[in-house]
């Protein structure tokens, strides 16, 4: 008897549905071993990270602010990868993002709100999208690999990041560590009164809703998604590859760069090299867990910051070290990339005896 | 710069290259026989705490070494089982091995922080560490660099001689004429993807045993991504990736004797440096023309027929 898996013609719709659920049970079921191997009670472990993400009023809030980040990058993200362009640059992008926000607010400390506000969206979305232009260029020009180059380019940018908090934009006040000044109050984010929610999650929804639109009412959002199939499709169907690239790069730059501009003014009020928290990484993940979609990146985006804010919770109840978290969003990864055959392909058995029968009776 | 200064830094580019190597040339294999596996990094670490804590257990640094290259091959079957067996896209489960490698030995390794270890100390080769230059530089190492000489000779004889390095390079050119040869496409995959991933956890076992000898979090700092545009720079060939990791591993000793001797440079720009000589390497690669260039089918699963 032999195990066939062929290629459905349309991937399952419900599929997905079916796989992620699956990959979070066995994902967690790993950490609870893991958990276990340690000596920590791992139901206890469990009960304490979903409490910390979604327990409490608090809790949800936490959770709800720390997806705003992971959205724009995630969003970013999966506008590079519909074309098939592979920008591990996120971080680097929001570092830039944090950067140029930063130089804003510092250099006009008594602009009024209304001013300062779109001025540092502005230099912070324009830095990242130009930190993303370089490997773009790169790619176009001189044919280097962006995988790569994105890659390398996290590293200098997170350097770059500290060189100007250890240095130059070192606060004198700050005793020696290394920090800028607090920024002054009109660079700060308004918020919901009563609540922590700040103007990052419209800016969310307003990337949210354009990005969509763009990807699925515009001709060049059309051609976005057609390039996906390589550069030779895209010649062939006369679309300008070269400028689709720079401008999915410059459009990921751009909403990477506005998450770290983000984190800087609405969680710390001040550049430190603690925004640089993996979220460009965790992009990755939700942005393939919601297979490249606005929409489902939302849910994912949610459910990831989630898992961070449980996972900092279990690492003040069973002092759990914060990899745990790398831990489960790679084990996540891993089965929904292996789940996803199963929404791809169909299984036809074949049994063996038949053919060797008719072998025997020739 | 005087001769006195140049000795001790290309022994120390020797020894900084030693694990940029040992991944380099893991993932050329892996490379050759069509999959591309970016979980290096992750592999680096991984074999870096395996090999540490085998060590630590069993007191034998060879044992740990060679748990060094076992840890790298457990986790690298994850990534076979996803894009090999599951058909999952290889850029993003190699992406995720990353994430996972680094999590899992961060979250194994926190008891031992700081921990020393008993790992190999230097050996001169007796006679060749008398050579003027050569000797100082190449033979006054310990024994992992010594394994390391053999592994790219190694490595180019399988690709140059041997039937089964031509077979795979044909699942890695051609996997649809392999199968028509009567290869097994699947098998030969397997076996380029873990035979990469102990040469890399070799050379995270390199890191933890003998370059540090002593266990702190993010060992490998790049070094797995630097090996994957190596591969690159080296137009997949053995030769390209010996110089490629001594040039790295220049930089990177370079690098460390500027911030040692005070240079009146912040530590943070000198740390931009290997990243920013990778680019320029990959333009200069790219640059050269004429040459062949990755295996056609590299990153492309194969997908059973009817």
């Amino acid at each position: 008897m032999r195990l066939y898996a062929i290629r459905r013609q349309e991937p399952l719709k419900w599929g997905s549905c079916l796989v992620f659920p699956a990959a979070l049970a066995f994902s967690l079921a790993f950490c609870c071993l893991l958990l276990a191997i340690q000596g920590k009670p791992p139901l206890t472990g469990l009960a304490s990270l979903f409490a910390g993400a979604f327990g409490s009023h608090h809790a949800l809030q936490d959770t709800l602010l720390k997806a705003v980040p992971i959205f724009l990058c995630a969003l970013g993200v999966a506008v590079a990868f519909r074309m098939q362009i592979w920008n591990i640059g996120a971080e680097g992008q929001y570092a830039l993002g944090a950067v140029g926000a930063t130089w804003a607010a510092l250099a006009f400390p008594d602009a009024p709100r209304p001013v300062l506000i779109p001025l540092m969206l502005l230099s912070g979305g324009l830095a990242g999208g130009m930190w993303a232009l370089i490997p773009a260029l790169l790619k176009v020009r001189l044919r280097v690999n962006e995988i790569i180059s994105t890659l390398m380019l996290n590293y200098i940018g997170i350097n770059f990041l500290d060189w100007l908090v250890y240095g130059a934009w070192k606060d004198p006040a700050s005793f020696g560590f290394p920090m800028t000044a607090r920024f002054s109050p009109s660079a700060l984010f308004p918020r919901l009164p009563g609540t922590r929610l700040h103007l990052g999650l419209a800016l969310c929804a307003l990337a949210g809703v354009a990005v969509w639109l763009w990807l699925s009412r515009t001709r060049l959002g059309y051609e976005v998604k057609a390039a996906g199939s390589g550069p030779r499709a895209s010649v062939y169907a006369r679309m300008d590859y070269g400028f689709l690239v720079c401008l999915v790069m410059a459009v990921c730059g751009v909403l990477a760069g506005t998450a770290g501009l983000t984190e800087t003014v609405a969680s710390a009020g001040r550049l430190q090299p603690s925004i640089m928290a993996g979220y460009g990484y965790t992009a990755i993940v939700v942005a393939w867990l919601a297979r490249l979609n606005p929409l489902s990146i939302a849910v994912a985006a949610f459910l990831l910051a989630g898992l961070r804010v449980g996972v900092e919770n279990l690492q003040l109840s069973l002092q759990v070290p914060a990899a745990f978290g790398g831990i489960l969003e790679g084990c996540i990864l891993l089965s929904v990339l292996a789940g996803q055959f199963v929404t791809g392909f169909r299984f036809r058995v074949e049994r063996d005896e038949g053919r060797a029968e008719t072998e025997g009776a020739a | 710069m005087s001769i006195e200064l140049l000795i001790p830094l290309l022994a120390a580019a020797v020894q900084s290259g030693t694990p940029v190597l040992f991944a380099t040339l893991g993932e050329l294999v892996t490379e050759r026989s069509g999959t591309l596996n970016l979980g290096v990094e992750g592999m680096l670490l991984m074999g870096a705490f395996s090999g540490f804590f085998v060590c630590i257990l069993t007191g034998s640094p060879w044992l740990g070494f060679v748990a060094g290259g076992v840890g790298a091959m457990l986790l690298a079957s994850l990534h076979g089982l996803v894009t090999i067996v599951f058909l999952g896209n290889q850029v993003v489960s190699g992406l995720a091995l990353t994430i996972l490698g680094v999590g899992l030995a961060d979250f194994l390794g926190q008891p031992f922080i700081g921990q020393k270890v008993a790992g190999f100390s230097k050996y001169a080769l007796p006679g060749l560490a008398d050579l003027p230059a050569l000797g100082p530089i190449f033979f006054r190492q310990d024994a992992l660099v010594y394994c390391s000489y053999l592994a790219a000779p190694l490595v180019w004889f399988l690709f140059a001689r041997t039937s089964l390095g031509l077979a795979l390079d044909a699942a890695g050119e051609n996997p649809k004429a392999a199968k028509a040869a009567g290869l097994s496409v699947a098998s030969l995959r397997w076996f380029g993807l873990l035979a990469g991933a102990f040469l890399a956890g070799l050379g995270g076992a390199y890191l933890s045993l003998a370059y540090t000898q002593f266990w702190t979090s993010n060992l490998s700092a790049g070094r797995g991504w630097i090996a994957v545009a190596l591969v690159i720079f080296a137009f997949w060939r053995p030769r390209g990736a010996v110089l490629g990791a001594y040039l790295f591993g220049g930089v990177m000793a370079f690098q460390l004797r500027l911030q040692a001797a005070g240079a009146n440079l912040p530590s943070s720009l000198l740390l931009m440096l290997p990243y920013a000589m990778t680019i320029l390497a990959l333009i200069a690669a790219n640059l050269r023309k004429g040459r062949a260039g990755a295996p056609a089918a590299l990153g492309v699963n194969v997908e059973p027929e009817e």
